[in-house]
């Protein structure tokens, strides 16, 4: 355990130096950016090389590839084409085809760990919103939802081209925070909405908010977009609103999540689906927006192939054992 | 009367919660929100139990100086001051600005996401250790891994630009292939024995066939 | 000046003012005979009054708990991209002469919209006004509307049964009645069989080999409370192997997510060593509570698993993000693991990192499967007859629907 204190003890001073004498943002030239990737390929294929001589790559050295895939493409130049795929394009579609002054809900349903991938199709989603002239309104599933909901919105609301439109909160946009219940909040909302919040995010009443006047339920909703990392999320809400209530919804999800989306997309009963980093950045590239889904695309790209590399390396590593073995039948 | 009370509950609430699905008159349509209200009650008080069972364990661990007591006293520390912050800031205590907010913002959450983020590094070692052609089903998984892993990301259509390859089986194409068909058809069939695995498991338990959960037969 | 030349001026000012007057102020009734309504703050541009919503239907809101009135009508003829028609406004009353009170609005292209607000029993008459406005800089510079002729009377009732969900009851009915009839002919003594599932036979040699090895067996029923099936499902199997390492005598140790499943889990490991004839060898601090917070539970279970290296983790229940994260922890320490969850998502990262892995329904079948009772393995055949079922109709349906015959797959759906 003392071991174990020691190395806390030194990650916090190396913490504490970088955050004292590194006071500027560090970023490579293209050259530099360029380098750097022609050594890590060069890494890569020593590594490769030293498995077929027998010599086994450890976790350790995996680990440590990753960290530096993830990390180092931060502080690179580097641009790449970024294609919509349908299930995004439809979501955007949809939200096109909403007339100004249509009413979207949208469900926050997620926690800081997963705001990485969550938060960059938040902002791009209520930039696209407030563009159209959209009425929004905020609710959450999780506690910590509404307050990521804030935290899009006034990013959202600084841009200049949204601040100049003037959005006021109650008429506008509202944020009603909270509700305890999981999916039985969704199915008392297709009855009665204020019957779960009976106050806002701020405590306001709820009948003292002008947006939410002539809403009582689902039905004068026009549109819902939920952003889910877990229980309660997209499936409690296509189980609920959508085949209950015929609620229109597009959903976005972690990537771990999204592939168990697809049957629900296929069904029709989403009406597009965003999934993972790489959702929020072709939906970044759809709203014509560039936000921390396309910086952090590279990061993305280059754990994605370092992956890639040590699968080819383990299975190199498999058939050169197996080999062996075979030899060593043999003789 | 100790296990038959119990049956008797599980039996009746569960047959009312099927009925009220299909019956929307008043009192039925409330009936999953009273229950669930009862619920979130009956959890909240069942919190302390939990976290008065975790200190009496850290403690009797510092007492006996058990191996790990140390984290132990963390384990303690931290549940004191953020319970103490907590209770002295009022109502008020998840306004933005005050102490509770900035140990949430800034000691829990960066943990919360360090830990997500151990999953990336897990991930590869999971993917250098079980994505091998061992046979023909693992040799498919394999490819389906490496479409889905190089086309969900830009840099796999680059390349096959690059390559010269032709557009319709570009990477991404065949990943969206992949999700839409083979992944979707997949989950369908796993969604589909799970709804009637938790439909047997419920009628068990309705009916009082199954009572594990209630401490042996 | 003198007073015949002051009369004249003002009279031409009078003209001049007049209609400027009526233009910028409030002003009833401009361009068609029905009802319109006007407000305008600048002065309104000719030919901006739209044409009148037609046919207007309205009915009590079907299949619902009453206090809800479905309205429907045909878009008005200006009601297109670029067009007269920016909203719809639901006026109500409760006489056909009555003051008629705004109840909802909805944007232009919307043919349908649902009053939520009205009392069972009480007739109510409705318009429609189609709305066209103009608003610059968040204000709204002027409205003008053109309301339909009052429709009722209609009243909003509860109605007894949902007959949306006809189809899930039959579905119901039938998938309950094939569980009991194959519980019955069960317990009749009819032989019936399971196919083997490697991940529930491998119990055995699991908590074996922690006995051989002397050390701990981690028993993890996921991050769901009580009220998840799956949670169910993993603490019954819990009694099962908690029974197995008593007999074994081989300790176990259950850390817990949520407050009522450690309460539970208790119960369930202490009549477990009663039943293997140990009640005494029972620890009261072997099921113990860690923290509600999802990844805090993975990282003490994961400083758990590094600190004290189980021989074997057994991880049944609902789990989320966390699972690989303590499944790759637990193959590191060199430990046996078998995994059974039915959240499909966290399946892959299980096979990739567990020795064994129980796959969604297997989980629901492995307190059938590790007791062998005949009324639990009769409930198993009752649901794969019903798998069946489902299996026949997706076949015929994908060939009915090969040739443009949707009927069959209609019914699956929610009727409207």
């Amino acid at each position: 355990m003392k071991k174990e204190f020691l190395v806390y003890i030194g990650i916090l001073i190396l913490a504490i130096i970088l955050y004292f004498f590194v006071t500027e943002p560090v970023t490579f030239s293209p050259t530099v950016s360029l380098i750097i990737i022609g050594l890590i390929g060069l890494a890569l294929v020593l590594i490769f090389v030293r498995t077929i001589m027998g010599k086994l790559v450890g976790r350790r050295t995996v680990f440590s590839f990753v960290a530096i895939s993830v990390v180092v493409p931060f502080f690179m130049t580097v641009e790449q084409p970024i294609q919509t795929s349908p299930e995004v394009q439809s979501l955007y579609q949809a939200v096109l085809d909403l007339k100004p002054g249509s009413k979207v809900l949208v469900s926050f349903d997620y926690d800081p760990p997963s705001a990485p991938e969550l938060q960059p199709m938040a902002e791009t989603f209520f930039s696209l919103c407030l563009e159209r002239d959209l009425r929004i309104i905020i609710m959450g599933l999780w506690p910590q939802g509404p307050q990521q909901a804030e935290m899009a919105l006034q990013k959202v609301m600084d841009e200049p081209a949204i601040a100049s439109k003037n959005y006021r909160y109650g008429i506008d946009y509202v944020n009603l925070g909270f509700q305890v219940g999981n999916e039985f909040v969704i199915q008392r909302m297709g009855d009665d909405i204020s019957s779960m919040f009976q106050t806002d995010y701020y405590g306001t009443p709820y009948d003292s908010l002008p947006l939410m006047r002539n809403i009582t339920n689902f039905s004068n909703i026009d549109f819902s977009f939920n952003l889910s990392a877990g229980y309660p999320g997209t499936v409690e809400w296509v189980q609920v609103a959508v085949d209950r209530y015929g609620v229109d919804l597009g959903a976005g999800n972690t990537a771990v999540q999204a592939p168990q989306m697809y049957p629900y997309l296929r069904a029709g009963q989403l009406k597009g689906l965003l999934g993972g980093l790489n959702g929020a950045a072709e939906f970044e590239k759809a709203a014509g927006r560039i936000g921390k889904g396309t910086k952090f695309m590279v990061s993305q790209s280059f754990s994605h192939v370092i992956v890639i590399a040590f699968i080819i390396i383990g299975n190199a590593a498999f058939f050169l054992g197996e080999r062996r073995r075979k030899e060593e039948v043999v003789e | 009367m100790r296990r038959e009370v119990p049956l008797i509950i599980t039996a009746v609430v569960g047959i009312v919660f099927v009925i009220q699905y299909f019956i929307p008159h008043y009192p039925f349509n409330q009936l999953n929100s009273w229950f669930s209200d009862w619920f979130s009650i009956i959890g909240a008080c069942a919190i302390w139990l939990g976290a008065l069972n975790l200190i009496k364990i850290s403690a009797d661990k510092i007492y006996r100086k058990r191996a790990g007591w140390g984290y132990a006293v963390v384990i303690i520390l931290s549940f004191l001051v953020i319970t103490l912050i907590g209770l002295f800031e009022g109502e008020s205590f998840r306004d933005f600005g005050t102490k509770f907010d900035w140990m949430y913002r800034f000691v829990y959450t960066p943990l919360a996401s360090t830990m997500f983020a151990l999953l990336a590094f897990f991930v590869a070692s999971a993917s250098y250790r079980a994505f091998r052609a061992r046979n023909l089903e693992a040799t498919l998984l394999l490819l389906a891994a490496f479409f889905v892993m190089i086309g969900r990301v830009p840099v796999g259509d680059a390349i096959a630009m690059k390559l010269s390859i032709p557009e319709v089986i570009y990477p991404s194409g065949v990943a969206v292939w992949i999700m839409n068909v083979i992944n979707a058809a997949g989950q369908r069939a796993i969604l589909i024995g799970i709804a009637l695995g938790i439909v047997s498991t419920s009628v068990r338990v309705i009916l009082g066939i199954e009572r594990s959960y209630l401490g042996g037969d | 000046m003198n007073n015949r030349n002051g009369i004249f001026i003002f009279l031409v000012l009078i003209v001049l003012m007049g209609p400027g007057g009526i233009v910028q102020g409030q002003v009833q009734d401009v361009s068609n005979d029905d009802a319109t309504v006007v407000d305008s703050v600048s002065a309104i541009p000719p030919n901006v009054t739209p044409v009148m919503v037609r046919n207007l239907t309205v009915r009590d809101n079907p299949n619902d708990q009453g206090g809800a009135i479905r309205l429907n009508w045909h878009l008005s003829v200006d009601d297109y991209d670029g067009g007269k028609v920016t909203a719809y406004r639901i006026l109500r009353s409760i006489g056909a002469d009555g003051e008629f009170e705004e109840v909802g609005d909805v944007p232009a292209g919307n043919d349908q919209f649902t009053d939520n607000n009205a009392e069972d029993g009480t007739d109510y008459y409705y318009r429609v006004a189609a709305i066209n406005s103009l608003k610059q800089d968040g204000q709204v510079l002027w409205t003008v509307a053109s309301d339909s002729d009052p429709v009722g009377p209609v009243s909003s009732s509860a109605q007894w049964f949902d007959f949306q969900r006809v189809n899930m009851f039959i579905g119901v009915i039938f998938v309950c009645a094939a569980i009991l009839y194959f519980i019955r002919q069960a317990k009749s003594g009819k032989e019936l069989f399971i196919r083997k599932i490697a991940g529930l036979d491998s119990v055995d040699e699991a908590v074996g080999r922690a006995t051989e090895m002397g050390k701990k067996i981690f028993f993890i029923p996921g991050i769901n409370d009580m009220d998840n099936v799956q949670t169910i499902a993993g603490v019954t199997i819990l009694g099962r192997v908690a029974q197995l390492a008593a007999e074994y005598e081989t300790w176990i140790e259950v850390p817990v997510c949520k407050s009522l499943v450690m309460i539970t889990a208790k119960e369930v490991v202490k009549e477990a060593y009663a039943k293997a004839g140990r009640p005494d060898a029972f620890n009261e601090n072997q099921v113990h509570y860690l923290t509600d917070d999802q990844f805090g539970y993975a990282a003490a279970i994961d400083g758990m698993i590094v600190r004290e290296k189980p021989a074997t983790i057994f991880y049944m229940g609902a789990f989320f993000a966390e699972s690989l994260i303590m499944a790759e922890t637990g193959n590191a320490s060199g430990a046996i693991q078998i995994a059974g969850t039915a959240m499909p998502s966290q399946l892959p990262f299980f096979v990739a990192a567990c020795d064994y892995t129980l796959i969604g329904e297997e989980l629901f079948a492995a307190s059938a499967y590790l007791s062998r009772e005949p009324k639990l393995l009769g409930s198993l055949k009752g649901q794969d007859v019903s798998k069946g079922v489902i299996l026949v109709a997706i076949i015929i349906g994908v060939i009915l629907e090969s040739f443009n015959i949707f009927q069959l797959s209609n019914w699956f759906s929610v009727i409207e």
